[in-house]
Parts: C-alpha cells; structure tokens; sequence
C-alpha cells in the first residue's frame, strides 16, 4: 500500500513536470512538443535521478557517521565542487561539459583530501574525523571560492552564485544518459549494504560481533555516497536539503531497515526533486529559481519538524 | 572452543605488556568468569579472544582456527557477544532488535525466512522476554534491555556467549536473575560462556571456574574455591577483606580499614 502510494507520487511528479512549464504547451500536443521532448522530459528525468541518489546517499551517509541530521553535503564535496565549477566559470573554460566536469573533479577532490583525513587514525575510517574534516574541507574550498568570486565580473558573479544554489536548466538527453548509467553502481554498492548498515546503527564494536566487517562497510558506503553526491553536484549544482530531509520522512514510514529505506529514499527524493524543480521553473515564469532555493523553502520547515519530533522520542 | 594459550599483548606505543602469559579455555557447557580490577587486562582478553587484536606471543583460537583470522560473519555464527555499553542510533522495537541477531545466517539480498523468525522466538523465551517483542526498546528497563541483548546474541544461534559486565547498573533482583538465567542457558543449552566482571562474589556464585588478573599477569585460575582466597583478593585488590562460604562457594566481605593505616 505504502509502496503504490509512494510509486504514484513519483509518476505523479513527473507527469507534473512535463505537463507544466512557462511555455503554454496544448494539452493534445503534449507528446508531439520539441519543448516536452527536448527540455522538460530530460530535466524531469534528470531531477528525478539526481534527487533520488542524494536521497540515498543521505541515508547511506547517516547510518554511516552515526548522525541522523547528516547531510551528503556535510562532507565537504559541495566546497569542492563549487570549488571547481567557479574556477571553470573564472577561466572560461569552453564547452557545455567545461563546468560539469570541473564541479566533478572538485568534488573528487575533496572526497579524496576528507577520505585520507579519516583514515589518520589506522584502517578504520573515523566518521568523527570524516564530519569535522568534510567540515573544514568543504569551508577551505568556500573560503577559496568566494575569494575568485570577489575578484569576478558581475555577470560571471551572478553566473557562480547561481550554480551554487543548484539548477537544472543544463539538462539534456546527453546528461540523463550519463547519470543514468553512472549511478546504478554506487546505488547497487549501497544497496547490498543494507544489512551491515541496519547493524551499524547499534555502533561499530556490535556490529562486528554481530557479523558485520565494519571496516570495509564503512569504505564502501563512505565511497559509494560521496561519487554518488559528486556526481549529483555535477550535473544540478548543490542541491540541499534533499538528502536530509528525505531519508527521515522515509523512515517515519518505512523504518530504519535499509533493505526498504533506500529503496523508498530514492523513489521519494527523485519525487521531491521533480516537484521542486518544476516549481522552480513556474512560480516566477519567465523567470527561475535556483531549485536549491526550493528544495530549502521546503526542507527546512519539515526540517525544523522532524528535529522536534526527533528529540521528544 | 575457546583457547588462548600464553597469550602476551602490548598496545603500540605502550610501555608495558596489557596481557602477559594469559591461558584460558572454554568449552561446551562451561562458565567461566575473568576477574580483576580496573585496568587490568580484561577488556584486551576479550578483545584478542575475539580476534579483534591478534596477540603478539602465543595463540589465540575458536575452534582451532586463530581467532583474527575468522571472517567476522563466520565467527558470529559461533560466538555471540554482549558488550559492556552500545547505544540505539535510532528507534527500534524488541523483536527487530533480536532479528539482526540472524544477520551472519542470511545471505546478501534474501530475505529473513521463517526459520530466522523462529530462532528469535526461541531467544526471546529463551531470555524469558516474550512479552517484550512488540515494546519499544527505550521503553524498557535496565534488566529487560540485558535480557534483550542476551536474546541477540542467543538468535545468532552461538556455541559460546561472551559478556561484558552484564550486571552493571542492574538491582539485586534483575542482577541475580541476570545470572540465573545465564547459568541456565549453560545448563540446559551446553552453551559455552565466558564473562567479564568485577563482581568477585557473583562469579564466584555461578562460573565453574575463575581467571583472575592483575596488571595483566594471571594471579590464580581454577574453581572458586582456589581462585578467591583471602590472601589472594587482599593482595590483588588491597584492600582487607573476610571471607565466607555460601552454597559451597566463597564469598567476599570487604572491611572497614583500620584507622591507622588510612592514608
């Protein structure tokens, strides 16, 4: 029953965002439309895609850091990818992929300085070192980012700050095809860890005794998430609140066993990113929010909620 | 079951050896209890007789394989662990507690069947819990969340319990029945336990036979009997103590110092 429901809300989403736009598209002509075709189906895919890995990296990543208020971008990826991303918009760098491709490398980047961070005290990831590392990357890259933004022109300014707060708008088959086949790995590598993850929530010396191998389960999902979130970053931007707020709607319902958390964490975040998107696109038509400006109008109410919730039980 | 034989341990960076020549065996239907004061070794035993730390001198083996070198969800199969403090990161329920219990006998991607159901029932009444299955488990009380605890250990279907002190912060009713039912499980399970406590008395009630360290180094092992004598205890706790029998086994009293010997 929960599950048709959820399935409908994301059909739902979707139908909704090819549907509506600024651009008045005649009901009859939907399916013979360049611009449903071409600009809102892809985009509608690629929110849907994107807002579902970070959903599952959030709840990846939560069980991981024993935090349940983590969030994908806490680990420092975010400082780098915008990192990257303003310096290919400072040095102009040609090409549609010039921006995508160096948000990614600097988010790799970061991943990288914050994994070797974690792993100072032996084999054993720390998830204490990997939140307060990920912190001090991730406002490194952001101290270095607005000093290049400080030094821009005002439209390359207006450019970085935009992407910062995530968007859309670059969409395209190309786009959805690459995540489309980028994503299902780092997905199906957190999914298989379902059960060590249900365990690590009991802390990490229980669930070694009760089986678990906890320091590769603590690489796996560390990895897993992080190239998931880089590639999000990549392709839409910093897009917050999504990983946050999703998983701890999904466990109001669906409980913590991440055999059916992450499924649901992915179903419901790439809903709530469709919805979003394509409320960022109409409400200030012709116009455009960033949908990182959405996703946290929304998030962080339900946010302040849920931590209510979360310190009365 | 259980071996560790002249095992010696030194933490890197340590100047003197945690463990010293420690030995220690248990089998199927024995309980046994690791004694000692604060610091002194019996957190390291665990660890290395559960291969988490592989000793630096002599052998430490479950089943005649060294302990580090079981794969951790094969060596759940056989050895089920109570640890001293582990906290919830998020709400849970009794019996979804006791299930992940079954985690080393399920594959990848199956699903819990109902024989994995039927084994956490089995802990359950085990433990004597039943009527706990469907409560929350912040809901419950000190001795409850022990026994729940033991039951997910016991749903790993082990050979050997291994138990960090249990008895910790439980009243005299819970603390005993505690003990009562551990012994049980020894009794009518034939299984294997090994218990870390400081509670000289309580494991010199119940365990057949007790390890005692000091700083590292074992002091006396065997029946309580040999192990808990007043010499022995004065000296390794320092502190003066009378000694009694009760139900064939001693049982310590600790004195009142004198005053002229007050620091």
């Amino acid at each position: 029953m929960k599950w048709t429901l959820l399935a409908l809300v994301a059909v739902l989403a979707l139908l909704l965002s090819v549907v509506l736009g600024p651009a008045a598209v005649p009901f009859g002509e939907l399916l013979r439309s360049d611009i449903v075709w071409n600009l809102r189906a892809p985009r509608a895919l690629l929110a849907f895609l994107v807002g579902g890995s970070l959903g599952v990296a959030g709840a990846g990543l939560q069980a991981l850091v024993r935090n349940p208020l983590a969030d994908p971008f806490l680990l420092g990826l975010s400082g780098g990818a915008g990192l990257g991303a303003v310096l290919a918009i400072a040095l102009h760098l040609p090409g549609p992929w010039a921006l995508p491709i160096a948000a990614f490398l600097g988010a790799l980047a970061a991943l990288g300085l914050v994994y070797r961070l974690g792993l100072v005290g032996g084999a054993s990831l720390d998830p204490r070192i990997l939140l307060l590392g990920g912190v001090a990357i991730g406002a490194f890259a952001a101290a270095i980012t607005t000093a290049i933004v400080s030094l821009a022109d005002a439209a390359e300014l207006r450019n970085a700050f935009l992407w910062l707060w995530g968007g859309l708008s670059g969409a395209s088959w190309d786009s959805v095809l690459i995540v489309a086949l980028y994503a299902p790995i780092p997905l199906a590598v957190l999914f298989a860890a379902s059960r060590p993850l249900d365990l690590l929530a009991l802390g990490e010396e229980s669930a070694g005794y009760l089986g678990a191998d906890v320091d590769e389960v603590k690489r796996r999902v560390y990895l897993a998430a992080s190239l998931l979130t880089a590639a999000a970053v990549a392709v839409s931007g910093v897009i917050g609140f999504v990983g946050l707020v999703v998983p701890h709607i999904a466990r109001l319902t669906w409980g913590h066993r991440h055999r059916s958390l992450l499924p649901a964490a992915f179903l419901g975040g790439g809903a709530l990113l469709a919805f979003a998107d394509t409320l960022a696109r109409t409400v200030v038509a012709p116009r455009e929010l960033p949908v990182g400006v959405v996703t946290a109008l929304i998030g962080v109410p339900v946010f302040a909620l849920l931590l209510k919730r979360w310190t009365i039980a | 079951m259980l071996r560790l034989s002249g095992v010696s341990y030194r933490y890197p960076g340590a100047p003197r050896d945690a463990l010293t020549g420690v030995s220690l065996s248990v089998g199927p239907g024995e309980f046994h209890a690791v004694l000692g004061p604060n610091g002194s070794g019996k957190t390291t035993l665990v660890r290395i007789a559960l291969g988490a730390l592989s000793p630096l001198v002599g052998r430490a083996d479950v089943d005649r394989r060294p302990a580090s070198m079981w794969p951790r969800q094969d060596l759940a199969k056989l050895v089920g662990v109570v640890p001293q403090r582990e906290d919830n990161l998020f709400p849970q329920r009794v019996r979804e507690t006791v299930l992940l219990g079954r985690y080393p006998h399920l594959s990848l991607w199956g699903r819990e069947r109902a024989a994995d159901h039927a084994a956490v029932d089995r802990a359950l009444a085990a433990c004597d819990a039943q009527h706990l299955a469907d409560r929350w488990l912040w809901t419950l009380s000190g001795g409850e969340y022990q026994r729940v605890r033991i039951a997910r250990a016991l749903a790993q279907e082990p050979k050997l319990l291994v138990l960090d002190e249990p008895g910790m912060s439980l009243d005299l009713k819970h603390e005993m029945g505690l003990f009562e039912l551990v012994l049980g499980l020894v009794h009518t399970a034939g299984l294997g336990v090994l218990m870390i406590t400081h509670d000289l008395n309580l494991a010199a009630r119940f365990a057949d036979s007790l390890l005692l360290l000091e700083s590292g180094r074992p002091v006396a092992s065997g029946p309580p009997a040999q192990v808990l004598t007043q010499e022995t205890v004065e000296t390794v706790f320092s502190w003066p103590v009378a000694m009694q029998t009760v139900d064939g086994r001693p049982q310590m009293i600790p004195l009142r110092q004198p005053k002229e010997s007050r620091a």
